[in-house]
């Protein structure tokens, strides 16, 4: 049996499930990356250089996309179980704050 | 495209849970043809044992869902031409529950979680007093009155994975029960519903997936319902470790 899953509100269940399982599993990574600046300082540099390649910024264009998808769909979440809201107003609410993102990245980027 | 369009090639599940199977009938193809029209056609004229459930025809009493082409749908307010695909429908029993024979299913388990959700009715006052009045534009009976026309055809009951992958989840339908008779003024087991929905099945199981409320044939938002009782039990646990 399977029912139809199609609709908004259940892909966007399966993408925030999904990236943060994701970035569950990449954190530990990460942290233990950091730890070798302590542990093994030329195993880092060795591994920063590695990532000036072009598929490792390709990995981490995917690590922003999963965490701009987790972040923002969290603050879905939040919004629609912590707010009574009427959906007009959430809907609303939403495109301010994705209007007030894009120029604030936008800005952020042109400084970096 | 000939006589094969007057003929619809229709499967329909016959069997327990374990030993069913589906079977395809040929149909007459009508112009106006619900799909309950349609398993009625088969019990009528190809198999006098097929067993299904209707009552009123007309959408009211929720007795007819179905799953159609795997989605559950009311029967009998779902016209063929709107899910037939290349002639053919397929007809299950509803999902998340118990099939006894054929397209009937157990519906116990559905019924049992509005009792535990503390869905019974329990007065607030005596015949004796005077009746409070209710007045229609309050917030919380605007709440109460959004819920009130669910017809417990457990179609929500059926399209929810959170029921699906968790046996014990009370589901849409009782939880949005239970949000409107919290929001009743007359209703006086308030703390009895704020802590039948917030145990282990309760509503804070919902991953607000939303397929209660993209199913709802009453155009019903359980999943709005299951959100307001999140915010008042996580209130009233805030609330009672201060007192």
């Amino acid at each position: 049996m399977r029912p139809a899953r199609a609709h908004p509100l259940w892909l966007a269940f399966v993408l925030h499930r999904v990236s943060g399982l994701a970035l569950a599993l990449f954190l530990p990574l990460h942290f233990w990356v950091l730890s070798l600046a302590l542990t093994q300082p030329e195993r880092l540099n060795r591994f920063l250089s590695f990532t000036e390649q072009p598929i490792a910024k390709l990995a981490e264009f995917g690590l922003v996309f999963l965490l701009a998808v987790h972040m923002f769909g969290g603050l879905r979440l939040i919004a629609l179980e912590w707010l009574p809201w009427s959906a007009p107003q959430k809907t609303l609410a939403a495109g301010a704050v994705s209007v007030a993102a894009l120029i604030s990245g936008a800005f952020f980027l042109q400084v970096v | 495209m000939g006589r094969d369009s007057d003929v619809l090639q229709v499967s329909v599940w016959r069997g327990a849970s374990a030993q069913g199977r589906y079977r395809t009938y040929e149909v007459p193809a009508q112009e106006n043809q619900t799909v309950l029209d349609v398993v009625s056609w088969i019990q009528h004229y190809a198999d006098a044992s097929l067993t299904y459930r209707f009552a009123c025809r007309v959408g009211m009493c929720g007795s007819c869902a179905m799953m159609v082409n795997d989605q559950p749908r009311w029967t009998c307010r779902t016209h063929v031409r709107k899910v037939v695909k290349e002639g053919k429908v397929r007809i299950g029993p509803l999902r998340n529950l118990p099939v006894i024979k054929d397209l009937a299913t157990d519906m116990d388990p559905f019924f049992d979680k509005w009792v535990t959700a503390g869905g019974v009715h329990a007065p607030s006052a005596t015949r004796d007093e005077p009746i409070p009045p209710v007045n229609p534009e309050e917030t919380a009976r605007l709440e109460a009155s959004a819920g009130i026309e669910c017809i417990n055809c457990a179609i929500c009951y059926a399209a929810c994975d959170t029921v699906a992958g968790n046996p014990d989840y009370l589901g849409p339908a009782a939880l949005q029960r239970a949000w409107t008779l919290l929001n009743d003024g007359k209703h006086g087991a308030r703390d009895q519903i704020l802590d039948a929905v917030s145990g282990t099945g309760g509503c804070h199981n919902c991953h607000s997936m939303g397929s209660c409320t993209a199913f709802c044939p009453n155009d019903l938002d359980p999943m709005s319902a299951i959100a307001g009782l999140k915010r008042e039990t996580a209130r009233t646990f805030f609330r009672r470790r201060r007192g």
